[in-house]
């Protein structure tokens, strides 16, 4: 089977690493591919969490890596999608109990099922981050409009260009029309000339990715959530298919709303 | 236009996201540049080096920094000079 390692990283904690990697994960398995979303954040799980798939773990991660268990006790199955599956994080151990290369041997195993292999990676630059990137074929940066996070973002790809990653694309997240609008957020622009990596799609700040992470269902679910838009055509690209930016003007008037209403239907 | 509105009522006429644009570039600078101490020090090392063959230079009390400028990061260096050399090829 032809798969793909994503690693989903950041450096800043708090800029949606968690709610991407369960929006694109469910989105791809609702495109009818094989998923596993793994949580690398040992010590700190919240994927499982985000995903409502808290109360069914039994083994996790650092299990599997010590032989406690096989793969398949340890993967959760989503019973919503067929074709997604999570892999847990540990709770009570932390970032040390893995090492670079036990992670990659973990990918490897899971390529053999699956066609998308998305880790979610902790904040920060130190073991939890290197173990994280260790098996990836190809990294999405996610990084909020703000100086902080857009430094940090930077950061990270020079990391991830000296381990050797060469595909690395940019998630813009949160990203607020009317403060853009009157020059109060940085825009698209900005932050791709600065970090001169590919985009591969922007979030909208949007008050429904609370509600789903209060439900424990990704946004994706629903249909009219728009940052759940903007990831089921993050999922579409990270296909390799061609769809068009998430336009921050889309939800500002009627006839741009009905325009994307029959974008939709086609 | 809401620039000129917003400068009518007083407010600052610059748009914050040009600061944080221009600040993010700036600190970028420093970031990417990688400037450890341990780089710095070996580049004092090799300007030791370079400049003696020229000058006579006090190496107890040369200085390199990284300083920000007003809106650039400089590279400055404050070599005391004890004595030129003669030239020997005259």
């Amino acid at each position: 089977m032809k798969s793909k390692v994503l690693v989903i990283t950041s450096g800043k904690g708090g800029v949606g690493k968690t709610t991407t990697t369960a929006n694109l994960g469910t989105a791809l398995a609702m495109m009818n591919k094989k998923v596993v979303l793994v949580d690398t954040d040992i010590g700190l799980r919240n994927l499982d969490v985000v995903m409502g798939l808290e109360n069914r773990i039994v083994f996790d991660i650092v299990d599997v890596v010590n032989a406690n268990c096989r793969m398949k006790q340890a993967l959760i199955k989503d019973k919503r999608f067929e074709g997604l599956c999570l892999l847990p994080a540990a709770q009570t151990k932390d970032k040390n109990a893995i090492t670079p290369h036990q992670m990659r041997n973990l990918t490897n195993e899971l390529r053999e099922e699956f066609e998308y292999i998305l880790v979610d990676c902790p904040a920060g630059i130190e073991q939890g981050f290197k173990n994280a990137i260790a098996g990836a074929d190809a990294a999405i940066v996610v990084a909020t409009p703000e100086v902080s996070s857009v430094r940090d973002a930077d950061r990270i790809v020079g990391l991830l260009e000296a381990a050797g990653l060469s595909e690395i694309k940019l998630i813009i997240n949160r990203i607020r029309a009317k403060m853009v609008k009157r020059g109060d957020m940085m825009d698209i622009s900005d932050i791709i000339d600065i970090l001169s990596i590919e985009l591969l799609g922007v979030v909208p700040e949007d008050e429904s990715i609370v509600i789903s992470t209060n439900r424990g269902e990704p946004a994706v679910i629903g249909s009219t959530s728009r940052a759940g838009e903007a990831y089921r055509r993050i999922a579409k690209r990270t296909m390799g298919e061609e769809v068009p930016m998430y336009s921050l003007q889309e939800s500002s008037n009627i006839v741009a709303r009905f325009r994307r209403m029959l974008m939709l239907a086609r | 236009m809401f620039d000129i509105i917003a400068r009518f009522f007083g407010r600052d006429a610059t748009a914050s996201k040009d600061v944080a644009r221009e600040r993010l570039r700036l600190l970028l600078i420093h970031d990417r540049s990688m400037v450890s101490p341990e780089v710095i020090n070996a580049l004092k090392e090799d300007l030791i080096q370079v400049i003696q063959r020229y000058m006579d230079i006090d190496v107890e009390s040369l200085l390199v920094n990284l300083e920000n400028e007003d809106d650039s990061v400089a590279l400055v260096a404050n070599i005391p000079i004890k004595g030129l050399k003669r030239a020997s090829n005259g």
